[in-house]
């Protein structure tokens, strides 16, 4: 329960770096063996990411294998991680997303050896972000990141690569340096409260939790607040922030675009559900709808964007844009059912875009065309690609028995339940819209489908097709593996997320004396959600003899503000 | 009749200067006993008094503060660690300049002794609460950088740089020297703290004079840390001098020129906030200028001299921010800013001094083409302090604008803070434009060939790859070295 020195989460992100120095002194010549080094790296990564799993219990909703080591002392700098419900998933999805990607990469035959290093640095870096326990230490792998994409967008892209780089970069930037200017005024304010410099988020969400930090600054919250959001709004990327990320999803070389699409994209949603839930609860209510609002356009305009796409990738971009929105919508419904829904869509959209990205981009290093008039009838040439491409599909569609139904039904659950409730000055009518969104991405998914593969094959080039070879449905199958598991027994992903999601919409909605406290370990949510006081304590996984704080709808459904009541009769 | 006693003198407080200058005499005498010779020795030479003189520097840093020779020469922490920037920029500018030099078919030996008694310049600027002296010192570094500039006296170009520079330099000093002139007309002192004593007299003339004189004196530094609106020599000079000349420039003169400015403001602080809403405008202004103005350039060195535009505006935001809040805001931040910005722009001047070939110059932004393939080394170096300059974390210029940040959130600058982030995005595309140059682009028709680096480029290389990371990553030892210097 205590931190302890440089551990298991600092191995497992740090490896990766080692293999860059490997490979920086190996000869680049040598490409046989640069690539067996990084494919060795990132599935020893990928095995201590497991260890981390099963170390981890999902019986709290604390930080677990807490690493703490003094960085910058002067300035209130630590090196601290940790991981917990929120987080332990998306390293789990980080490493075998970048297994995989390292896996396909044999394909790439320019600058191997670059490519590799490039792809371990964003390894550590997508890692760093997840573990981070310390705004600093989060910032400077959230930006550290860019590079390393930049790079692999840029010189190994399509034809517009430069643009896409650029702008992925810039937009970006743009969005985290005013999160910079935040995450000071968060500690500036942290220190003219305690009279001590820190970054600790641990320490920082506790003072939140007990009212003593806001207290004298509440003016400030909402500013912070949309310096936090804008960040993570763009990564996400939110309509009217989404313009980067068809470019640089399309640009990019296809182990780009899965760890984009899969790894990227959730940097900003979890942001919102390790930062903006926890630290701004006195306006989040207020700021609910803005960004539902936009969450809902984005689901209906990437998914009518999508339907009309000449290009496969660009169409599966588009549809990103769609699921993110879906994420959102679940996030702020700060409803239970709704956190869930968003926390799993996050890992689904992982999984079935990052397939569909690598599915796609199987097809085009055999025919080098990603249009759809180019392609059609493929059924016949390719029969066990299309059968794994109709799984993956459907499971982005939302299919039941797929994993892709558990998080759009959660999510839509919770935005719902939000609604009708009349919370947040939310509507029906919003959830009722957000809803054809899954009606949509049926509509263009199954004619992407259908234009791939049925239909007659009229391309030349197309009829010499071969199938998969069997490393690549070995490794195709694997999404396949998730994707069933996730739809027929969800509980093995939304389980250990359970208590830390618990938390954090506690964190968000509850008033001052009722908040879970990431610090405070004698505090805790029990199986049912409530949050509840805890007298003995052994370890993270076991405790006796609890006492109720608070029930855990206690501050659910929140009445709609009585102040509106009275223009609505007025005006019937 | 007259009683004419010497002052005391406490020697162990100019020893770097002296053994900085009797390094340049050394260089010259050996030019002159072995014309027509190769360099090493005159290099050899240099490089060893300045680590000499880098040494006694260092073995000062904890000394007591005082100052000697009549007011005249000062020694604290922060003029010892601005003098050891100095002569570690003179030192790593050298260390790539040889190959530099002899590619570019200028081989002159006085390069050395010029470039070492510039920063002579340079340390007696930052260290002395004297006007007069810091006049001495801002012109002893500045002729010495006009002879510099026009080295390459077969090149139009460069012959414009030193014209341009001169010119216009002159005309700063006389500026400088006017307000001078002005702030002891009112105080009857030329040291900073008779002007203090003479501005908390309350008396409305001695004030206004003492006004005046502050703001002739900001345009003369404005000029040397080419702050906007005083700042349309720097592209041109930074472009038409030698690559060597130009990155000794931009790190050596900017760390004179603003220790010099943070001294004249810092000393007179109640003067100088007099002076706080031009200041503000001043920065922001310089923010905009060179971020915007070097979006278009083709010309690395043009870029890089926007850039230098630029930082002068992030370094004088956080000058500010000390000027505002004085108690609450020491000069950390502008050593430590100072200090980063001096590795990061070194190590990418160092880099493409490697691009000169049988006399021509190579600095256009497709002569960086297929860099990565010529020297992984330099193409890794130009990435890493090119994020460096866009501030991304683990680097030194990531902390560095994230103290500037914390200045500036604490002094309650707030819009100030503003600029410097949407200005730094701004920098991310021509910054990118280089790395996108050296890294990507392959069209130029001819890809451009460069000589081997030679040890001295690496070991520049890679001190400043090191100093980009030492102080992204292990910055505590830095701070503490730094210390606390709250005035």
């Amino acid at each position: 329960m205590n931190a302890t020195g440089f551990g298991l989460l600092s191995a497992m992100t740090f490896l990766p770096m080692l293999g860059v120095i490997l490979l920086l002194i190996w000869p680049a010549e040598d490409v046989k063996a640069i690539r067996g080094v990084t494919l060795v790296t990132t599935f020893i990564t990928f095995i201590l990411s497991l260890f981390v799993l099963i170390r981890f219990t999902g019986n709290t909703y604390h930080f677990q294998l807490l690493e703490q080591v003094p960085w910058m002392p002067q300035m209130g700098i630590n090196y601290k991680v940790g991981v917990d419900g929120i987080s332990i998933w998306l390293i789990l999805l980080t490493t075998f997303l970048s297994f995989i990607s390292v896996l396909f990469s044999s394909y790439v035959k320019t600058r191997v050896k670059q490519y590799m290093a490039f792809m371990l640095l964003l390894e550590t870096t997508m890692l760093g972000v997840f573990i981070s326990l310390d705004l600093i230490l989060f910032y400077a792998f959230f930006e550290a990141s860019l590079i390393p994409m930049f790079f692999l967008i840029n010189i190994w892209g399509g034809e517009r690569r430069t643009y896409a780089a650029v702008k992925f970069f810039i937009f970006t930037f743009a969005g985290s340096i005013f999160m910079l200017v935040g995450i000071i005024a968060l500690s500036q304010i942290y220190r003219a409260q305690f009279g001590s410099l820190t970054f600790d988020i641990v320490k920082i969400q506790s003072a939140i939790a007990q009212g003593s930090f806001w207290v004298n600054f509440v003016q400030w919250q909402v500013w912070i607040f949309w310096a936090f959001a804008l960040a993570f709004l763009v990564k996400c990327p939110m309509v009217p922030f989404h313009t980067w990320l068809p470019d640089a999803h399309v640009e990019a070389p296809t182990a780009g675009s899965v760890i984009l699409a899969g790894v990227l994209l959730k940097m900003g949603t979890y942001g919102f559900l390790r930062f903006v839930l926890p630290f701004f609860p006195d306006v989040i209510k207020d700021q609910v709808l803005p960004i539902m609002i936009l969450a809902v356009i984005g689901i209906i305009y990437g998914a009518v964007v999508a339907a009309v796409q000449v290009d496969v990738k660009k169409l599966v971009a588009y549809s990103s844009v769609a699921h993110m929105g879906f994420v959102m919508l679940g996030i702020f419904s700060l409803t239970h059912n709704g956190l869930m829904g968003g926390a799993m869509q996050q890992l689904n959209h992982g999984i079935s875009t990052g397939a569909l990205f690598l599915l796609i981009g199987l097809l085009y290093e055999r025919i080098h065309t990603r249009m759809f008039k180019d392609l059609g009838g493929l059924k016949a040439q390719m029969p066990i690609y299309a059968a794994i491409f109709l799984i993956v599909m459907l499971s982005s569609v939302g299919l039941p028995t797929t994993n892709g139904f558990i998080g759009e039904f959660l999510a839509m659950l919770g935005a719902f339940e939000a609604a009708f409730a009349g919370a947040y000055g939310l509507n029906i009518g919003l959830s009722v819209i957000a809803g054809f969104g899954v009606v949509l991405a049926a509509v263009y998914l199954l004619v992407m489908f259908m234009r791939t593969f049925y239909g007659p094959n009229e391309n030349p080039t197309n009829q010499k097709l071969r199938d998969l070879k069997p490393w690549e449905i070995v490794m195709a199958s694997s999404f396949v593996l998730f994707i069933f598991w996730a739809g027929l027994y969800p509980n093995t992903f939304l389980a250990p997320m359970e208590k830390s999601i618990g938390a954090v919409r506690m964190m968000a909605i509850n008033p001052v004396g009722q908040r879970p406290n990431w610090d405070d370990v004698q505090t805790e949510i029990d199986a049912d959600g409530n949050l509840v006081k805890v007298a003995v304590r052994d370890s993270f996984a076991s405790y006796t003899s609890t006492e109720l704080i608070a029930p855990a709808n206690l501050h659910f459904p929140a009445p709609a503000p009585v102040a509106s009541r009275p223009e609505v009769i007025a005006r019937r | 009749m007259y009683d004419i006693r010497p002052p005391s003198v406490d020697w162990s407080m100019v020893t770097p200067v002296v053994l900085v200058f009797l390094t340049g005499l050394a260089g010259l005498l050996i030019e002159m006993f072995r014309p027509k010779q190769n360099n090493n020795s005159i290099v050899l030479t240099s490089l060893g008094g300045l680590a000499a003189s880098f040494f006694v520097l260092y073995g000062q840093l904890s000394a007591e503060a005082g100052e000697t020779l009549a007011g005249m020469v000062l020694r604290d922490r922060f003029g010892i660690l601005l003098q050891m920037a100095l002569v570690g920029v003179c030192f790593i500018s050298i260390l790539f300049s040889e190959g530099y030099l002899r590619e570019k078919r200028i081989p002159f030996g006085e390069f050395y002794p010029l470039a070492i008694w510039s920063t002579m310049g340079g340390m007696l600027m930052v260290a002395s609460n004297s006007l007069l002296m810091i006049f001495i010192g801002l012109e002893v570094l500045s002729i010495s950088l006009y002879v510099l500039a026009g080295l390459s006296r077969a090149e139009q170009k460069s012959e414009e740089s030193a014209l341009k520079y001169l010119l216009l330099g002159s005309f700063a000093s006389a500026f400088l020297l006017y307000g001078i002139a002005f702030v002891y007309g009112a105080s009857g002192s030329v040291h900073l703290s008779g002007v203090v004593k003479a501005w908390a007299t309350n008396h409305a003339n001695t004030q206004h004079m003492l006004l005046f004189g502050m703001g002739m004196m900001l345009v003369g530094f404005g000029f040397k840390s080419a702050l906007a609106p005083f700042h349309q020599w720097t592209p041109d000079v930074y472009q038409g001098a030698p690559t060597n000349v130009t990155g000794f420039m931009a790190a050596g003169s900017k760390i004179a020129a603003i220790g010099a400015l943070f001294r004249v403001l810092s000393e007179s602080v109640e003067l100088s906030q007099a002076w706080l809403p031009a200041l503000f405008w001043v920065a922001i202004l310089t923010m905009v200028v060179g971020n915007f103005a070097a979006l278009v350039q083709k010309d690395v060195k043009r870029i890089l001299g926007y850039s230098s535009i630029s930082n002068a505006g992030y370094i004088l935001a956080a000058i500010l921010a000390h000027v505002k809040a004085p108690d609450k805001i020491g000069a950390n931040t502008i050593v430590f800013y100072l200090f980063s910005y001096a590795v990061m722009t070194l190590g990418v001047f160092a880099v493409i001094s490697m691009n000169a070939k049988d006399g021509r110059e190579g600095t256009r932004l497709s002569d960086l083409n297929g860099l990565w393939k010529r020297s992984p080394l330099a193409g890794g170096v130009l990435i890493v302090c090119l994020a460096s300059l866009i501030g991304i974390p683990l680097t030194g210029g990531f902390f560095g604008k994230f103290m500037i940040f914390q200045d500036l959130l604490t002094a309650d600058m707030t819009p100030l803070a503003i600029v410097l982030a949407v200005t730094s995005v701004v920098s991310v595309y021509y910054y990118l434009g280089i790395a996108h140059a050296a890294w990507v682009a392959e069209e130029g028709a001819t890809p451009a060939e460069s000589a081997p680096m030679n040890a001295g480029l690496q070991v520049a290389c890679v001190t400043c790859l090191v100093g980009v990371f030492v102080m992204g990553i292990f910055g505590q030892p830095v701070l503490n070295m730094i210390g606390g210097i709250v005035r």
